[in-house]
């Protein structure tokens, strides 16, 4: 770690200003991620902007029945919302998937959604990475990759996105919003979190100076239909080797809106809604599912370490549709897969 | 002995437990001392190859530095490797810390930073940069499984191979019934709480006061004094509290040799501790790749076992354990063919670490017993009985004990084992596939040489001391369980000192050796002390204990009484005062009694069985109930004890399905060195645990009866649960560890 100046903003302009005028300076949120970087020296920022004391620990109820996360709640407070339990559990269960209940306690959602990848060499300077230091080249091709994407992956990077509570966001849908030196805009979910092509080091579109100040759910009809499956190399506290979320709407066995997002696949969490399209009023049964779940992973490609996703993939897919039709959700507290 | 014990055998906590969960019990790294210097190491990145530049100057520069050392500025120490060469060094060179230009090994230290604060030195070392000529290296031990050899110089006698029995191979050839396989198994590495830290405490006069984390505050001591040419009465190392150590600090490690080094050039306090990244690249459990044959009769009688063991070692050492010998002893077989080697790769020396040697033998032979049952046809707790032995053919010498009937026969009750029906894949909870599986395990009982000092004191109470070390096992407390049996206290009333170099000489603690050895001392020096107390109570005028000897008496209620009538006694305070003492001290030396060894062999049984459930599409693998059933001699405390084979069991669960060191083989670099990435069970992996320990009287493996309990409980337990997985789902799976990737290629395959 280098020494670096420390700043506490006290408002969302004084942080998004003090984040503009330094290309050295980043924010600080529950640090879960970022001292961690700091430590492994892949971060080394020249200023510490705290956002802690922002007006941003709120979870609000929208006038059309949406509901509104500050950028710092923490991800427990988020799970543990009444209102997000009852509207959204999706949401509350991926989160409960993730961490530890001490990650989760100082965990924020701004945090959540721009935390970086778990890659091995990303975290070890001594690697070539193409995300950490652009051009160095891409160690994880052809090393040590069973964490690794197998969709959306580039020659640049086959790194994943590590987020549990993202690919329920993704399945709902939210919106970002953001403030910069130009103001406020939202950004679509899906448009948050990019794929590496040629830049992997952007994990996302955020513009330079610009700071997540909430993200806004509309008001759905998945609280009775949704699962978050998570499977990893052991049966708490470990990252998605392949995660899956449903949100689906059925009407007379049917599938009326059915979304699939994928966790510890890509680059982001993984959605095609033209393949979601296909399924639309298609009878919910096994045959479906996986014949989604194929439509899903077509274009999937292994790296040699990874190859197992591909078919886990594909089972978690089934099971987690399965789940979500039958209303049998995955308990998150449960050991067993349901 | 009294009959009715206030101590021993009673399920005691830990008399140190309030001490370690407030915080009072003080570990290497948490001595301070006002002025004092700090030192960080900076890792090597490549693993085979050369320093050729390193530039500091940044480093240098940063504010709070002091010194940076480096290969080419390292004071100088002994030249001659014995100087090297700790009590528990291998065949070979010592690494020596910033010897040379070569790197050996992915993280070996290149440099050591010294600051004025642990931050600056952190940062500063982060600034040192470091130009290699790096070579092509090895990692990969299938890869370099050509170059396997016999170790030339053995480790320890006993771990060679015996001869050939029979003719394993005819046999085998004839045997109507045959399996043979190959078990892999990954590096796996210690990750005990406490990091490695040293800190050197200089005094006035120059003598150094070390904490140290270690499991022999006398080896440490004998290392630094040789290293540096110190004399012994100038350094004392202590290790009070070892926060977890499962044989990683049985050698000293470079930490203890940088603190010390910087601290005498530099003329200052000095405090070194590792991170948890360098924990990494020291004594882990080698990767393995071992062939297991066996044949049998019809009826499962074993006519043949040959068992070939690899795995590797570092350029500079040859690190050796008992991997095979374990398949010659376990059972009755008269065709017996073991073979073992290893082989030199392009990382830091492996060491112990938990039953090392039959952790990995252990583990394939009995999964291979697991084919064999499947081959034969019968139950696999059947084919352990038909093939039970009371008889060490290894060495063809009598046991002290064996009571491994028990461990099946009361593990098997409590675990329900008559209810498992034999067919894989035939026991369902709903979309789970349970499986059942059981393993036996076995380890050796050994007693090393050790002292101890009992101080009784007027008061009534007992100091005991020795240079033991309690790594979190309990040995302050059946130390203290046995002193306070000895003369009818209570616990409370005993004071036990370990940890300190300057107490009586004790091994290092490992080999679940101590409680046998250090409390058979215990017990001598106590007996001594009773001696000396019955020979005070001759003189006193009118002793009714006049013509006792030794043996007939003992201690009840504060009085030294006839063993046979407690009426006839004298209070111990009225002997003291007479003979004007206010405390009486003996100590005794106790060690393995070789006559006995010439006749006996000692070992520690278990029969473990273990419940998965795993996912009949997803292959997600949950261990759900564990059965181990121990047989250990005398337990001295049920608490103490039931806990190390708790916490054995849940490293053989490790070993099973998570723990991997993950080494990319074209650099030859770990990459998981973290405890994100490199998985160790987490709670929610750990279920129904239960520990059995069986009757097991043993009036040969040590004087108090005690065969050790600290490496027993991870024994077989690897195999059950591989075992189980077969019974879950009719997958073999012979890579060690068994993760979900596995189970799927698994089935892919078939
Ligand atoms: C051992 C371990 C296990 C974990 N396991 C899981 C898991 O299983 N599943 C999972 O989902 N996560 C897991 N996590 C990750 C954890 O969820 C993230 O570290 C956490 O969500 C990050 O939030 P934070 O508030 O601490 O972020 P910080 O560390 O403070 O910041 C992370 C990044 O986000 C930026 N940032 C923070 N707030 C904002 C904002 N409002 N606007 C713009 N940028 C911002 C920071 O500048 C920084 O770059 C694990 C973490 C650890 C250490
Ligand atoms: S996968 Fe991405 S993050 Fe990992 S080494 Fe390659 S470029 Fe870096």
């Amino acid at each position: 770690m280098r020494p670096f100046s420390y700043t506490r903003a006290q408002t969302v302009q004084a942080a998004v200003q003090a984040l503009a005028s330094d290309p050295q300076a980043v924010l600080l949120a529950g640090g879960t991620n970022l001292i961690d970087l700091m430590k492994y020296e892949v971060e080394r920022p020249g200023a510490i902007i705290d956002i802690n004391r922002l007006p941003l620990n709120f979870i609000d109820d929208l006038p059309d029945g949406g509901i509104r996360i500050g950028a710092l709640v923490t991800n427990s407070s988020v799970a543990h919302d009444e209102r997000v339990r009852t509207r959204y559990p999706l949401l509350a269960s991926a989160i409960l998937a993730g961490a530890s209940p001490q990650l989760r306690n100082a965990a924020t959602t701004g945090g959540n959604l721009v935390q970086r990848t778990r890659c091995y060499y990303f975290y070890d300077p001594a690697t070539p990475c193409n995300k950490r230091q652009p051009g160095s080249g891409c160690a994880a091709i052809g090393g040590v990759n069973r964490i690794h994407a197998i969709l959306g992956a580039s020659d640049s990077c086959i790194a994943v996105h590590p987020s549990d509570m993202c690919v329920a966001l993704a399945a709902l849908g939210a919106t970002i919003e953001v403030e910069g030196p130009a103001g406020r805009r939202d950004i679509a979910f899906s448009d948050f979190h990019r794929l590496p092509g040629d830049r992997p080091e952007l994990d996302n579109t955020l513009q330079s100076g610009e700071l997540v100040v909430a993200i806004r759910l509309e008001p759905n009809h998945f609280a009775v239909h949704h699962t978050y499956l998570k499977l990893r190399d052991r049966l708490s506290y470990a990252f998605a080797l392949v995660s899956v979320a449903v949100a689906v709407e059925l009407s007379n066995d049917r599938l009326v809106d059915v979304r699939v997002a994928l966790g510890g696949v890509a680059h982001k969490p993984w959605r095609d809604r033209l393949v979601e399209a296909e399924f639309a009023g298609v009878v919910a049964d096994e045959e479906a599912f996986q014949k989604l779940a194929e439509r899903l992973l077509s274009g999937a490609k292994g790296h040699g370490g990874n190859h197992f996703k591909i078919p886990l993939a594909a089972k978690a897919i089934v099971r987690a549709l399965k789940q979500a039709t039958s209303g049998r959700l995955q308990d998150q507290a449960a050991k067993s897969v349901q | 002995m009294p009959i009715q014990s206030k101590a021993v055998g009673l399920p005691l906590s830990r008399v140190e437990g309030p001490l370690k969960v407030t915080g009072g019990a003080r570990y290497a790294a948490e001595y301070f001392q006002p002025g004092m210097l700090f030192g960080v190491v900076v890792p090597a990145t490549i693993a085979a190859g050369q320093i050729a530049s390193i530039d500091v100057s940044a480093a240098e520069r940063f504010a709070g530095v002091v010194k940076i050392f480096t290969h080419e500025n390292r004071p100088s120490t002994a030249y001659r490797d014995s100087k090297w060469k700790d009590q528990v060094a291998l065949p070979g060179h010592p690494f020596r810390p910033l010897e040379s230009d070569r790197i050996l090994f992915d993280g070996q230290p290149v440099a050591l930073v010294v600051a004025e604060s642990f931050e600056a030195a952190r940062d500063a070392a982060t600034l040192v940069r470091v130009h290699y000529l790096p070579e092509e290296s090895h990692t990969d031990l299938m890869r370099a499984i050509h170059t396997s050899y016999c170790p030339p110089i053995p480790r320890a006698k006993e771990m060679m191979p015996p001869p050939p029995r029979g003719n394993a191979q005819a046999a085998f050839d004839r045997a109507t019934n045959r399996i043979s396989a190959d078990y892999r198994m990954d590096g796996e590495h210690h990750n005990p709480m406490e990091l490695f830290a040293t800190t050197v405490l200089l005094g006035d006069d120059g003598t150094l006061t070390i904490h140290d984390k270690t499991q022999g505050s006398q080896n440490s001591q004998d290392y630094v004094c040789n290293v540096f040419g110190l004399a012994t009465e100038t350094v004392v190392v202590r290790n009070a509290y070892v926060g977890g150590a499962f044989g990683q600090a049985l050698r000293p490690k470079y930490q203890l040799f940088f603190a010390v080094m910087a601290s005498l050039d530099l003329k200052r306090s000095m405090k070194v501790e590792m991170s948890r990244r360098e924990m990494f690249y020291l004594t882990w459990r080698p990767s393995s790749f071992q062939t297991v044959s066996l044949a049998a009769d019809r009826e499962g009688h074993l006519q043949a076992i040959r068992h070939h063991a690899v795995h590797a070692t570092s350029r500079y050492e040859d690190y050796q354990e008992n991997v095979a010998n374990w398949s010659g002893l376990a059972y009755r077989c008269d065709n017996v063919e073991l073979s073992y080697e290893i082989v030199k790769l392009d990382v830091s020396t492996p060491g112990d670490m938990r039953a090392p040697g039959a952790a990995t033998g252990v583990t394939a032979l009995e999964a291979a017993m697991d084919e064999l049952a499947y081959e034969v046809g019968i139950d696999p707790l059947e084919l352990r009985l038909r093939n039970f032995v009371h008889r060490d053919q290894n060495q063809d010498k009598d046991l002290t004990s064996k009571a491994l009937h028990a461990c099946y026969r009361e593990g098997a009750a409590r675990f329900g084992w008559a209810g498992r029906s034999p067919e894989p894949g035939s026991m369902r909870d709903g979309v789970d596939l349970v499986g059942w599986g059981m393993a036996t395990g076995l380890w050796e009982a050994s007693m090393s040489p050790a002292e101890a000092k009992v101080q009784y004191c007027a008061n009534g109470t007992v100091v005991v001391s020795a240079a033991a070390s309690d790594i979190g096992t309990g040995t302050y407390t059946i130390l203290g369980q046995i002193a306070a049996e000895c003369f009818d206290l209570q616990i409370g009333d005993v004071t036990v000192r370990l940890g300190d170099s300057t107490l009586p000489k004790t091994g290092v603690e490992g080999g679940s050796w101590t409680a046998a050895s250090s409390g058979s001392a215990v017990q001598a020096a106590a007996k001594a002390v009773i001696a000396t107390l019955l020979k005070h109570a001759g003189e006193l005028h009118n002793s009714p204990l006049a013509r006792a000897s030794a043996d007939e008496v003992e201690v009840a209620e504060g009085r030294l009484v006839l063993e046979a009538n407690h009426q006839v006694g004298v209070a111990i305070s009225e002997i003291m005062a007479t003979a004007g003492l206010s405390s009486i001290e003996e100590s005794a030396e106790v060690g393995p009694d070789k006559a006995l060894a010439r006749k006996f062999a000692a070992y520690t049984h278990s029969a473990v069985f273990v419940e998965v459930k795993v996912d009949s599409e997803l292959g997600v693998i949950r261990v759900t109930r564990v059965v181990s059933a121990v047989a250990a001699g005398r337990i001295l405390n049920p608490k103490t004890a039931r806990s190390q084979i708790l916490g054995g069991i849940v490293m053989g669960l490790g070993m099973a399905l998570h723990e991997e060191g993950m080494i990319d083989h074209r650099t030859g670099r770990i990459v998981n060195h973290n405890l994100a990435e490199y998985h160790i069970p987490a709670h929610a992996d750990v279920e129904d645990l239960q520990v059995i320990f069986v009757d097991e009287d043993d009036d040969k493996a040590s004087p108090i009866g005690v065969k050790g309990l600290g490496e027993i409980g991870i024994v077989g337990v690897a195999a059950a649960i591989s075992n189980a997985i077969f019974h879950a789902t009719g997958k073999r799976v012979r890579s060690f560890p068994i993760t979900i990737d596995k189970i799927l290629e698994s089935e892919i395959r078939q």
